[in-house]
């Protein structure tokens, strides 16, 4: 499989804080990647180094085979979605539909007019009249509309009510499935996005947590509920992702387990649900819990 | 789409059931990947994978060009295979809540012919 994106122990310090700190991975053509993380967790910084917005600090980065920064060859094909875009001063809608078909060689004018209704983005207004979520609609609709091969979207969808939202996701799936392409999505809204995802990247502390397929991150860990003592007696040694318990009930996060095991487990009157993506991700960038168990 | 189990097995469980329903009938068209991926919302390559899950135990088959059908036989394929892990799955937890509350299978059995007979 031929890799769009591929970074080699990248790193890049801001004075004394390590924003991206020795990382590596590979991101497959056209997959939809989700880059997950809490604030300040690195990922714009990690976006920005992407698209040769930022200069790293040591590593390397290969967009479509070539570094990226001051590359106009990787740039048009690359698309950068941020959370808080900002435009010239007296420019409004139509002034930034007229002008994003100039970066992109893929802009599908008659995609944007359709994405603009369903929108309802007033084209006439200047955009500093516009709200916080119709000013994110132009960026989710120019990420969507340009159509490049590598398409970043970082926190798009800021101010973005439900059914907008929902409209983001279900014309960016349509899209996509007829023109495949490379999305990197950012975002906190995990449980809206996880069944959107191939692929998951977590980032925490500017290191890569979890780089893995969202199929098998979404199968890796249960809930097992019970009695106090039975729940230990099972657990046993096997690692604990997080605890939880009241009276003398006890449920704790354990990673995946087999087939044999649930029947155990069943057996012995437990209760095993499953975990979401967003409560794994929680419970694994947790750092509080993390303290607290080192602590006790 | 729950998140009990897998996202590709719980499509191929809905076109399962669309087949034994006869929604979707033998050597009819089913929908393409791209609007099964719509229409439950997933990355088309997950909804790729259920339907291949079907592809692979003779239910759908691919011709070239067109797109996906059901299989004749499909529907006959499927309630077998369900009558084989009804017991497993409907039956023993039935036993096994019925156990615990104290209800013997003399009652049980009541119960269900009266629920039988109202149905």
């Amino acid at each position: 499989m031929t890799s769009t994106i591929e970074v080699t122990n990248l790193s890049k310090h801001f004075g004394k804080v390590n924003a991206v700190n020795d990382v590596s991975f590979t991101v497959a053509e056209n997959k939809i990647y989700g880059l997950l993380g809490r604030n300040g967790a690195g990922k714009t910084t990690l976006m920005q180094l992407l698209t040769g917005q930022e200069f790293a600090s040591s590593g390397t980065i290969s967009l479509f085979g070539q570094a990226p920064v001051e590359n106009a060859k990787v740039l048009q094909n690359t698309c950068f979605i941020k959370e808080s875009q900002r435009y010239p001063e007296d420019f409004r809608p139509k002034d930034v539909f007229k002008t994003a078909p100039w970066f992109f060689a893929n802009w599908d004018q008659e995609f944007a007019d359709r994405l603009i209704a369903d929108f309802r983005l007033p084209l006439d207004r200047r955009i500093k009249k516009l709200s916080r979520g119709q000013l994110s609609s132009i960026g989710v609709i120019v990420g969507l509309a340009s159509r490049a091969p590598l398409t970043f979207f970082d926190e798009p969808y800021l101010g973005l009510d439900a059914v907008a939202r929902q409209i983001f996701y279900d014309r960016l799936l349509e899209d996509y499935a007829n023109h495949p392409r490379t999305v990197i999505l950012s975002t906190h809204l995990i449980d809206e996005v996880s069944n959107l995802l191939e692929h998951v990247l977590v980032i925490d502390d500017g290191k890569l947590l979890i780089n893995e397929d969202a199929e098998t991150l979404r199968n890796r860990a249960t809930n097992v509920v019970g009695m106090k003592t039975a729940v230990e007696a099972f657990t046993g040694n096997r690692e604990v992702l997080h605890r939880d318990g009241i009276g003398g009930l006890s449920s704790v996060t354990v990673a995946g387990l087999s087939e044999s095991e649930r029947r155990d487990a069943h057996a012995a009157g437990l209760e095993l649900s499953p975990v979401s993506l967003q409560q794994l991700i929680i419970q694994l960038t947790r750092t509080e819990t993390k303290e607290f168990e080192a602590s006790a | 789409m729950d998140d009990s189990r897998p996202i590709f097995a719980q499509v191929a469980e809905n076109i399962e059931n669309d087949i034994i329903s006869g929604a979707l009938p033998e050597e009819g068209q089913a929908p393409s990947i791209n609007e099964f991926a719509a229409f439950y919302r997933i990355n088309p390559a997950t909804a790729l994978k259920g339907v291949n899950v079907l592809v692979d135990a003779g239910i759908l088959y691919k011709k070239r060009g067109i797109g996906m059908f059901v299989a004749a036989g499909a529907q006959e394929q499927l309630k077998g295979a369900r009558r084989d892990s009804f017991s497993s799955e409907y039956v023993r937890p039935l036993l096994a809540e019925a156990e615990k509350l104290g209800i013997d299978s003399a009652q049980l059995t009541q119960m269900i012919a009266k629920e039988a007979n109202n149905s």
